[in-house]
């Protein structure tokens, strides 16, 4: 094809094959940052128009419209522009940016709630529909879910489940669709759809439904396409076609999906290889590719959706979890940085920090040195950035996966997930001593077992009870998840976004902890201390007052970490025992988002002291004050969890005060890089990085008016810290920030 | 072996090049006014440690310290009050190639063939010494320190004479370490050392105030502010001025 013209052939010619295009024809760069150039004008009044916006939205009180009458599709509404003249990549959800799209397939309660929650009316007719002619995914799931998974999701000992909102964390391969175009890849759909087999079985005449879907949906793209102006049948031409082409196949996507976590994939090396072609044809200069890299990620930076307040608390900040991919090596030996993953960065000097999209650099010592500098020098001046392992990561996905939301990853275009938010471990631990009453509810929310009766707490007791306890949550908890995407996939199927997969793919079943610092703590306490029960006039252990020095986790203390560790593989182990929907692979992430906060609210006094209604520490790290020992000692401490058994994505948030980097810049940079390059080298997985004072923090509380754009990391993301709740801002605040100087 | 240690903190970036794993010792002769960890004063108290106990710690955060160009510092309180302990931990080190830093001010350096004999031993395994010089003035050293600073100097002309490479380190306390013919003198007197690598100044700071307190200890600098920035860049044209 002649769009392909200077591109060398391959595979990927013949087939859909986006990473044997990439490893074929993408350009190395080991060069510092001194080639990227600043905003234009057009960018700079363009994203004067975004703040001011923002400005409105903020003082509208979180949302400035909403679309209460037109249920959102691929081609739902006409185009919408910030302004056309302008912008070198186009497109918005409805027919103007900060229009908040109406989306009820996931559940017409949540949409008419999240309407109602900003001062909103559904359209009655609308709500009409879909109450009594068109199911939807929230209501299937309650025709099917048992007492006890309600029982269980009420106790919040499993809880932020997908089931009334949309599951998100599937990646298209967005690339696709500037590689190949539309007419391509539905050719390509429509043999895979000759090749099923014959015997209709559930399985098969499922698939083939799916398959006809997913072409349905590729036509639409085409006309969502056409209808700014753009015929995206062939494969892209050049740079701007090709950032357009792909970016209006992620468009199609989050005008039908709502899903938690709407992921871009790892595109900016793919995007270089245009970009170097138009280079070196000399129709482009660095300037105006940088001005496409800026408009593209300003696109990105406008993605929103109506979401209720119940949603909020659990992913404070208004998330999107536009996560892009940048770096890591490919299994040649080569790193994949190029240019672009340079300019993809210098958004965050060019526009200014922001949350989205959730950059995430694919992180390896082998990483050339001066991306490695630029990325920490990035992140030591923005909050916006995280990291994560690459190189325990490529031995299991490849060198062509991406995250989706925080840490979970998955071969692009060839792998998805179930996503299936997290179990309360800290609250299991506590119906162990119980009997499997609930210590909030005070009534019986798991099965009925003997309760411990003695005062003080037996390490060896406790445990064979917790192993029980363990054993049925993981039973419950994986049956409920088998509820949930069954329904998904019958009223609420991603079609576009399976369009842009394989069809024969890798699904994986994405399970996940909450809790798991108390409950490592708390083991600790009874193993090493002691541990008094106070038990309220039922007998139901309320209070807990424990003796005695135990170590506590985050202090790189094989006594209290091997605790952590174990559990993480014992309830993995466990979970593995269930039969999964649609086969689904196992997995497990340590990782809470903001949930932490809530999971804490609902969950009693603990034993390693922590109170009643404290929030939890976010997803894999110590609790907050706990870790005594410095930086590299809490680091430790969460790099022994074994990545095998929890591949789903272990996070650790980290906050640092600038001095306690180093005294200089420079120095600052060399050390945050040798963080970076230590905790992977001992095979920690995730790390957010924060560097600012705590006193900035208690500033923006007071004057959020003077911190428009202040970013911080919280857990696999990253928000505009006014964003959060007062709640969420002082936990937030209470972190352990490394500071000793 | 046994030490006796105050702390440890894992990620040092001030105490030495790249990451520092610091291992503060218990006990020091000194009483600075300006000391920000006079809880490590007392001698033989604080936690007992045993070599093998650090050095497991330590090498559990190798790749960090690697990665970096860092290595282990002993601060303090004075940790040249346990030569024997240090022999012994540097030794390990050495053998593992971990670069090997001391932190320290000299105040127990003594002519006794003893003493000698231990200090010559430690060298052998000390990579770099970070030297406190607290004031030039002998009186004013007394009424700073609660010592005379003759060993001191004397520590650093040793040091010098057998070509252990040192970074000097001066706290500047605004009224009482920056009067400009003393450091005038100080200067020169760093210019007569051949083994100079680096100088800091280090702003003083209040941080360590709450630790006084809890000691019940009068913090004796309480009205002295930090010093700004243009004081401490004339500091370091002054410390510099004759250095080699």
């Amino acid at each position: 094809m002649e769009q392909w013209k200077g591109f060398t052939k391959g595979v990927w010619t013949k087939e859909v094959n986006v990473r044997d295009f990439i490893l074929k024809n993408y350009t190395q760069y080991e060069g510092n940052d001194s080639f990227l150039t600043g905003a234009t004008e057009s960018t700079k009044q363009l994203w004067a128009q975004v703040m001011e916006l923002t400005k409105q939205e903020r003082e509208n009180g979180g949302v400035l419209e909403m679309d209460t009458e037109t249920v959102s599709s691929i081609t739902s509404h006409g185009p919408g522009y910030l302004d056309e003249e302008l912008e070198k990549v186009v497109g918005v959800q409805t027919d103007k940016p900060f229009n908040r799209s109406m989306q009820p397939f996931g559940g017409i309660r949540m949409a008419k709630a999240a309407c109602e929650a900003y001062g909103y009316q559904l359209n009655p007719e609308i709500e009409r529909i879909f109450t009594e002619f068109r199911k939807t995914h929230n209501q299937g799931v309650f025709d099917a879910y048992t007492d006890e998974m309600m029982l269980a999701r009420k106790a919040a000992i499993i809880t932020g489940l997908p089931d009334a909102y949309g599951r998100g964390r599937i990646i298209g391969d967005y690339r696709r669709v500037a590689l190949y175009g539309i007419d391509f890849l539905i050719e390509e759909k429509k043999k895979d759809q000759q090749n099923t087999s014959k015997v209709m079985t559930e399985d098969n005449i499922r698939l083939r439904e799916e398959i006809a879907e997913q072409i349905r949906a590729l036509k639409e793209l085409k006309e969502l396409g056409t209808s700014y102006g753009f015929d995206i049948s062939n494969p892209a031409q050049n740079a701007q076609e090709a950032f357009q082409w792909l970016y209006l196949g992620y468009l199609a996507a989050i005008k039908e999906q709502n899903g938690a976590a709407m992921s871009l994939g790892r595109v900016s090396s793919f995007l270089d290889i245009y970009v170097e072609r138009d280079l070196q044809n000399g129709t482009l200069t660095e300037e105006e590719v940088q001005e496409l890299v800026d408009h593209f990620v300003m696109k990105l930076r406008l993605v929103k959706f109506a979401r209720t307040p119940d949603y909020n608390e659990l992913f404070s900040g208004d998330p999107t979890w536009v996560t892009e991919s940048i770096g890591g090596m490919a299994q040649d030996g080569r790193s994949l940085v190029t240019k672009n993953s340079f300019r993809f960065l210098h958004t965050l000097d060019n526009l200014g920090p922001a949350p989205e999209p959730n950059l995430t650099v694919l992180w390896s010592p082998q990483l050339p040195e001066n991306f490695k500098q630029y990325c920490a020098k990035m992140s030591i001046k923005t909050s916006s950035i995280q990291y994560e392992n690459d190189d325990i990561m490529r031995p299991e996905y490849g060198d062509d996966y991406g995250i989706a939301c925080c840490v979970s990853a998955m071969k692009i275009g060839k792998q998805m997930q179930f996503f299936g938010a997290r179990a309360n471990l800290a609250k299991a631990l506590l119906y162990s001593i119980n009997g499997g009453v609930d210590e909030k509810l005070k009534i019986q929310v798991g099965p009925e077992y003997q309760p411990i009766t003695s005062e003080i707490l037996s390490y060896d007791e406790v445990m064979n009870k917790f192993d029980l306890i363990m054993e049925w949550l993981a039973g419950l908890y994986i049956n409920t998840l088998n509820v949930i995407h069954y329904m998904h996939d019958k009223y609420s199927y991603e079609r576009i976004e399976m369009a842009l997969h394989d069809t024969e793919i890798i699904r994986t079943m994405a399970t996940g902890i909450a809790g798991l610092s108390v409950v490592a703590d708390s083991l600790s306490a009874i193993k090493y201390g002691e541990v008094k029960v106070i038990r309220d006039e039922k007998g139901i252990a309320v209070d807990f007052e424990s003796s005695g020095d135990f170590p506590k986790y985050g202090n790189n203390d094989d006594r209290v970490d091997s605790i952590a560790v174990e559990i993480v593989e014992r309830f993995m182990k466990k979970l593995q025992k269930h039969q999964t929907y649609r086969n689904s692979v196992h997995t497990m992430s340590i990782l809470t988002i903001t949930s932490n906060v809530v999971y804490g609210k609902k969950t009693g006094n603990t034993p390693d002291g922590r109170r009643a209604g404290e929030p939890f520490a976010p997803g894999a790290n110590p609790m907050h004050g706990r870790d005594t020992k410095g930086t590299l000692a809490s680091l430790s401490s969460v790099a022994k969890l074994p990545y095998s058994y929890a591949m789903d994505g272990i996070s650790n948030t980290f906050s640092i005060v600038p001095k306690a980097l180093g005294k200089e810049e420079n120095n600052q940079i060399r050390n945050l890089v040798s963080i970076l390059d230590g905790y992977a080298m001992k095979t920690g997985h995730h790390l957010n990085v924060n560097v600012f004072n705590r006193e900035t923090l208690l500033d923006a509380m007071e004057h959020p008016e003077l911190y428009p754009q202040l970013t911080i990391r919280v857990s696999g993301y990253a928000v505009n810290f006014i964003k959060l709740t007062k709640e969420q801002q002082l936990d937030v605040i209470n972190r352990t920030f490394h500071e000793s100087l | 072996m046994i030490g006796n240690i105050h702390s440890i903190e894992t990620l040092g970036t001030v105490d030495g090049p790249g990451i520092r794993y610091v291992v503060f010792t218990q006990g020091c002769l000194l009483r600075c006014q300006f000391c920000h960890n006079a809880d490590t004063w007392e001698i033989g108290t604080g936690k007992q440690m045993t070599v093998s106990e650090i050095m497991d710690d330590l090498m559990s955060y190798l790749p960090f310290l690697q990665a970096s160009g860092g290595g282990i510092t002993v601060s303090g309180g004075e940790p040249l009050l346990q030569i024997p302990f240090l022999i012994e931990l540097f030794k390990e080190c050495k053998k593992k190639g971990i670069h090997t830093t001391i932190d320290s001010s000299g105040g127990c350096f003594s002519h006794s063939k003893l003493f000698i004999g231990q200090l010559e031993e430690l060298l052998q395994y000390t990579d770099l010494i970070l030297l406190d010089l607290k004031h030039i003035n002998r009186k004013k050293h007394i009424q700073l320190t609660g010592m005379a600073n003759d060993h001191i100097l004397e520590f650093a002309t040793f040091l010098s004479s057998r070509n252990v490479p040192i970074w000097v380190r001066h706290v500047l306390v605004p009224t009482v370490t920056d009067d400009e013919e003393d450091l005038q003198k100080l200067g020169e007197f760093i210019g007569t050392l051949e083994n100079v690598q680096k100088i800091e100044i280090l702003p003083y700071h209040k941080l360590g105030v709450y630790k006084w307190e809890a000691l019940g200890h009068e913090y004796p600098l309480k009205h002295v502010d930090p010093p700004t920035e243009e004081k401490v860049d004339f500091t370091y044209q002054k410390l510099t001025a004759h250095w080699n």
